[in-house]
């Protein structure tokens, strides 16, 4: 008899053969072609149901020699739970696959599950974190233990991704001690990914990223010696992407060091290596430096690999694509670059054509204009959508960019050359309001039309806009904005237009503008032409009309008998409608069985504040069908990503979206700021809401809907959903909650993407931190929800559903129809600690900045409901301000749009 | 009364042998196999022994009470197909709980009887139905079953094993793996999901040929390695080889798992008839030498052996020692 076998506490996997990751294994490769997110070959192929030659891209790895395979389905466009199942389940019928362990790779835990569910051999999920807290964390860990499998832990907790060593060591750690001691878990089977982010973006706070990981996982490997480390190593040199020269060599680099402090297993494409001492020893230094951030004060070891890296790019490879169109001519290159968004080669294409043509100008007035006038053609056809149309105009841009030293030059040298000719336009978004998503789209187009556009941004007073139109000697003037008192801002820039004189035609735009408003209020200011103008791709047709010498006069006269007529309907409706006595519109208030109910308490009273939030998680919660709104692209998603129409243009918009989220997040450009807060509250007489806390108490005045109603239908009023003061018992409260929500630091990459006239990602990057805010609300909602006051602990609906509105409860805000007085919002922010608590700055309008920004009242009343106010009579005017307080003419300017 | 893990510490324990061929001798008619109960049922029974706990109990106590009186410490229920994938042959997809229950009583009442310390052991056996294998040639991403209802079968049964009192859950005669990560999760779900005390659970692989892979293609050591998550009392191998051929990746095994090692092998392989001819003293033999080498802890027979088998096994590694369980290392050094 032998002595005693001693068996080892290795991480063992296993396919058909079995793998033993010993301490001598150095490092598993494991292979990252089969993930439909890193790889665009393996997504279509998986996209076209090619299954087939998609396993080949699996054979190839096993042959190049990965270890583990990672498969990951994480696509919007695929179910992931059946393309992971069907793949898997191929991949397990093909013995020279089959034999190597698998990675199962998804955010989303179901189509784990669904992987899990197909293999024999013992898996590595990747992967689960306590970044939904704890209990989940344990949840996820005891499936993945039933299933036998090992896990691969993100440094990721409630708070966020690990940044610092210090983070990443302390939550590791912690899911180290939850999982063995409480879930059972053998040591040998986690695998901890310390987040590997990228190094060199040019922010000073990412220059530590390598040293941070490395460093983080020396300490976890002292601390654990019997875990794994593995990250996904090409996350590292994100900012040099293109530039696989650079890449590698940064990859190779930080792996030997990485590997020396104990990462034994990463998602590398093994084949694509460089090995460390064949890398040219000036760029491996520069890498060593940036990685190791050594002599980076200032970013010199950046910038000097960015330096060096521009001069291997030249010599890189250039990627084989149908380059057939590159054999024509100067003029149907240039074209084809403007129909197509390509940037690519706008610079020497622009160069050979202002070499051919005579002069800079003919330019653009020739080869140029001729190309945006197909996209224009297009675009008006329907053939292209909004996305594209933006691109064509960065390419625009660009070539214009080039042209522009030798036009100026050109000028000096013969100041009567250029005759003015060009048609000039000025846009801005009217004072208090800071919204300019759509100011952009517009100003865009209208450039791709062939117009100088001066833009002059957002919250510009009447008096900077009229004086820079007279001095630009515009030929329009455009205005937008989102917030209702823009509307009055709107009428005011109208009535000083023609105090002034002015001649030029006025456009209006924006969410809240519309038709009537315009007909109703601004038109009859302004008299040389008033103009609402629906989305962008009116404003072509419009300025164009406005413009035409010989049609400017019959389509102002149209436009004019047009809004003189919908003012004619709008004052005869008037009378039709029917209004209740403001004390018989409060006796008709909601019923609701207020004996029988008791107010769930919240967990805390008061407010609790979130710092730099999660957008990772956040992006879980996007709303999607506002963000292809914001680029004209209506429809429901995501059945719109397969439209017959757009469908192709939603899908790339949806990835360009999608590929700057994962560098919005990734590199964290954003960060999101909130507040949430709960307080006793009660209804007392009338329609005021008292709202108790520490200092004391605060009134919240509403106001209820007065127009007669069908019988048996209530006149809504906020404060119906809260419990009259009358039915509390001794020691009950009602309560009442608020949230803020803010999304910060997007200045920095607007300017930059203004520098690089890339309008398009400009406003992608706008709408989707407009997502983000509106994102943070829904989450924010969800966990008040379901945790903080915790009204519907089991709730579970879809985001769906979410979007749907069908949970219980409702956040209105301020300004919006149920509660249409945007002064109340001074209160909702001092209950949620002022400013200081979000960095919210309210405007002289109440809008929120940063733009990006969404406030509310959270009502948990079964019953409450979102509601209009509609329009209100002049006695709720005098009862409501009695109540309030204000000076009689400020609140008349607040209430405007709600009286008649 | 001890354990069965002081037991296993002190000494090899046996397992039983076949109850097919047992129940064979007694050439029962499909009256018998229907009995009152389902006299009238739709379709042929013979051949469901699983069926006899419910219409013949008293025979499948008396074959237990054989193999108890042979030297057997563990019973194994009479319920290899007692799942409602497999009694769908037969249309008893119904009755599977009830089977099971049955089943686990039957083993009992043996021990009963008999008045010697033994364990039952509930059989839970591979399905007719495979994870990771499609039975269409044309088109291998296919399968007949989904892992949801492979854990469901298996929950159902474990169940009834468990409501009928049995001592040990066996995994048993795996040729895919992953049918028998089916049955692992449904034993863990059932004990997480009713806090009953759990049950030592024991696995047994099947080897399928020379080239010691399962039918399903895993190595032995890659097959140890997909199921070591449930931490089973004891790992082995059992059926398709005999132990002539079993030997080598018994010997392989007792080398890598940290458990209990259990091997049961058939009667040889079959002859030219299709039957077991192996003798029990050379059956016996072949184990007594695993025993001296010290490769199990558990041994007994599987198709073809009977009580004699058993009996001759028993006899001869009574006085040897058991496999002395490795040492499952903590830390690296």
């Amino acid at each position: 008899m032998s002595d005693t076998i001693h068996i080892k506490p290795f991480l063992r996997l296993s396919g058909l053969e079995p793998l033993v990751v010993r301490p001598e294994t150095n490092f598993v490769n494991i292979g990252e072609r089969t993930n439909v997110t890193g790889s665009k070959k393996f997504a279509r192929l998986i996209r076209e149901n090619k299954l087939e030659e998609a396993l080949s891209v699996a054979r190839q790895q096993v042959e190049s020699g990965a270890q583990v395979i990672d498969v990951n389905m994480d696509d919007a466009l695929l179910d992931g739970v059946v393309a992971m199942r069907e793949f898997i389940n191929l991949m397990q019928s093909e013995p020279d696959i089959a034999k190597i362990p698998l990675m199962i790779d998804s955010s989303k835990f179901e189509i784990i599950e669904a992987g899990l569910k197909c293999v024999q051999g013992k898996c590595i999920v990747n992967s689960i974190s306590m970044k939904e807290g704890e209990q989940k964390f344990i949840e996820q860990a005891l499936i993945c233990q039933a299933y036998g499998a090992a896990v691969i832990v993100m440094a990721f907790d409630e708070k966020g991704q690990a940044d610092t060593e210090d983070r990443k060591v302390e939550i590791c750690h912690r899911a180290y001690k939850i999982l063995v001691d409480q879930v059972g878990f053998d040591p040998q089977d986690i695998i901890f990914d310390p987040n590997i982010f990228a190094v060199a973006t040019g922010l000073e706070e990412h220059n530590n990223y390598g040293v941070d990981f490395i460093n983080a996982t020396r300490r976890i490997k002292e601390l654990m010696p019997l875990t794994g480390i593995s990250g996904g190593v090409s996350n590292l040199s994100f900012s040099f992407r293109g530039n696989e020269t650079v890449r590698e060599a940064m990859h190779s680099v930080f792996l030997l060091y990485a590997i020396k402090a104990g990462m034994n297993m990463g998602i590398v494409n093994a084949g694509a290596l460089v090995v460390y001492d064949e890398i040219e020893p000036k760029l491996r230094e520069l890498c060593e430096n940036v990685i190791l951030n050594r002599n980076n004060d200032n970013n010199e070891a950046t910038e000097a690999l960015i330096t060096f890296a521009e001069t291997v790019k030249a010599k890189g490879k250039v990627e084989v694509k149908n380059e057939a169109w590159r054999g024509t001519s100067v003029e149907e290159r240039l074209k084809h670059s403007l129909v197509n968004g390509i940037t690519d080669f706008i610079d020497i294409d622009t160069e050979e054509a202002r070499q051919k043509y005579p002069r800079p100008l003919e330019v653009i007035e020739g080869p140029l204009m001729a190309g945006m006038s197909v996209v224009g053609d297009l675009f008006g056809a329907g053939k292209m959508f909004l996305p594209q149309v933006v691109k064509s105009a960065r390419v625009m841009k660009k070539s214009v960019a080039w042209l522009t030293p030798f036009i100026e030059e050109e000028k000096r040298n013969n100041p009567n050359a250029l005759n003015g000719n060009v048609k000039k336009i000025l846009l801005a978004t009217v004072k208090g309001d800071v919204h300019d998503i759509g100011k952009n789209i517009v100003g865009v187009v209208l450039g791709c039309n062939g117009y100088d556009i001066v833009d002059m941004g957002v919250m510009v007073p009447t008096d900077k806009i009229l004086d820079t139109a007279e001095r630009e000697q515009a030929d329009i003037i455009g205005l937008s904005g989102l917030i209702t008192p823009s509307l009055d801002e709107m009428v005011n820039v109208a009535h000083e237009m023609k105090r002034r004189g002015m001649t030029q035609p006025l456009l209006i735009g924006g969410a809240t503008t519309s038709r009537m408003h315009t007909a109703v209020k601004i038109a009859p200011q302004y008299d040389n032409g008033v103009v609402h103008v629906l989305d962008a791709s009116r404003s072509v047709t419009v300025a164009g009309s406005l413009l035409a010498v010989d049609q400017k006069a019959p389509f102002l006269e149209k436009i004019t008998q047009e809004y003189i007529k919908l003012k004619h309907d709008f004052d005869n409706k008037k009378v039709v409608k029917a209004y209740l006595p403001f004390p018989d519109a409060q006796a008709n208030q909601v019923k609701i069985g207020w004996e029988a109910y008791k107010a769930v308490t919240p967990t805390f009273t008061g407010t609790k504040v979130f710092r730099d939030y999660d957008l990772g998680e956040l992006r879980e919660y996007i709303d999607w069908k506002p963000f292809f709104i914001s680029w004209e692209l209506h429809g429901n998603f995501p059945a719109i990503l397969t439209d017959d129409k757009v469908g192709d243009a939603a899908t790339k918009l949806y990835k360009d979206a999608n590929d700057l989220l994962d560098k919005i997040v990734g590199e964290k450009w954003l960060s999101a700021q909130g507040v949430v807060g709960y307080w006793p509250a009660a209804k007392i007489a009338g329609d005021t809401i008292e709202v108790s806390r520490a200092t004391g108490k605060i009134h919240l005045e509403s106001l209820r809907q007065q127009i007669q109603k069908a019988p048996g239908q209530p006149n809504l009023s906020l404060s119906d959903f809260i419990k009259p003061a009358e039915y509390l018992k001794e020691g009950e409260t009602d309560y009442l909650g608020a949230f803020s929500v803010t999304i910060h630091g997007i200045e920095p990459h607007i300017k930059r993407f203004e520098a690089a006239l890339d309008d398009y990602n400009k406003i992608m990057l706008q709408a989707l931190a407009d997502r983000f805010a509106e994102a943070f609300a829904e989450a924010l909602h969800s966990r008040t929800r379901k945790e903080f006051w915790g009204y519907v602990k089991d709730e579970t609906l879809s985001n769906e559903e979410l979007i749907k509105e069908q949970y219980v409860g409702i956040r209105p805000a301020p300004g919006y129809p149920a509660c249409p007085d945007h002064t109340e919002k001074y209160k909702l922010f001092d209950l949620l600690g002022g400013e200081e608590a979000t960095g919210i700055h309210l405007t002289e309008s109440l809008a929120m900045y940063p733009a990006s920004s969404v406030c509310g009242w959270y009502f948990s009343h079964p019953q409450s409901q979102y509601f209009g106010v509609g329009k209100i009579q002049p006695d709720q005017f005098e009862d409501y301000l009695s109540r309030k307080g204000m000076d009689r003419a400020d609140l008349e300017r607040w209430l405007r749009p709600v009286m008649e | 009364m001890s354990t069965i893990q002081q037991e296993l510490e002190k000494r090899i324990l046996v397992i039983d042998g076949a109850m097919g061929t047992m129940i064979q001798r007694y050439k029962l008619s499909e009256e018998d196999y229907r009995g009152e109960r389902f006299k009238d049922w739709p379709s042929d029974v013979k051949g469901n022994n699983d069926l006899l706990n419910l219409t013949q109990p008293q025979i499948i106590t008396e074959i237990h009470k054989q193999y108890l009186d042979a030297g057997a410490d563990i019973l194994e229920t009479n319920t290899f197909s007692s799942t409602s994938i497999a009694m769908a042959d037969y249309d008893m997809q119904s009755l599977a709980y009830e089977l099971n229950v049955a089943a686990a009583k039957c083993a009992r009442e043996a021990i009963r009887q008999s008045g010697k310390q033994a364990w039952v052991a509930g059989a839970i056996g591979p399905l007719n139905k495979t994870l990771s294998l499609s039975p269409d040639v044309n088109n291998p991403g296919f399968r007949a079953v989904t892992f949801d209802e492979v854990v469901d079968a298996y929950y159902e049964q474990v169940k009834g094993m468990v409501d009928g009192g049995v001592d040990l859950l066996l995994i048993e005669t795996i040729f895919d793996t992953l049918n028998a990560k089916g049955a692992i999760f449904a034993i863990k779900k059932f004990f997480r999901e009713t806090g009953t005390e759990t049950l030592p659970i024991m696995i047994s692989g099947t080897i399928t040929d020379a080239s010691g892979r399962t039918l399903s293609g895993q190595t032995l050591e890659a097959f140890y390695t997909s199921v070591a998550h449930a931490r089973p009392l004891s790992v082995g191998l059992n059926c398709a080889l005999g132990a002539k051929e079993m030997r080598p990746h018994i010997a392989e095994l007792s080398q890598i798992a940290g458990c209990y090692i259990s091997a049961y092998p058939n009667a040889g392989l079959p002859n030219a008839m299709g039957e077991y001819d192996e003798d029990p003293v050379q059956t016996g033999h072949f184990l007594e030498d695993w025993a001296k080498e010290g490769f199990v802890n558990i041994v007994g027979g599987c198709c073809g052996t009977t009580p004699d088998h058993i009996k001759h096994i028993a006899d001869n590694v009574r006085k040897l020692a058991p496999r002395k369980r490795p040492v499952v290392d903590k830390e690296l050094a």
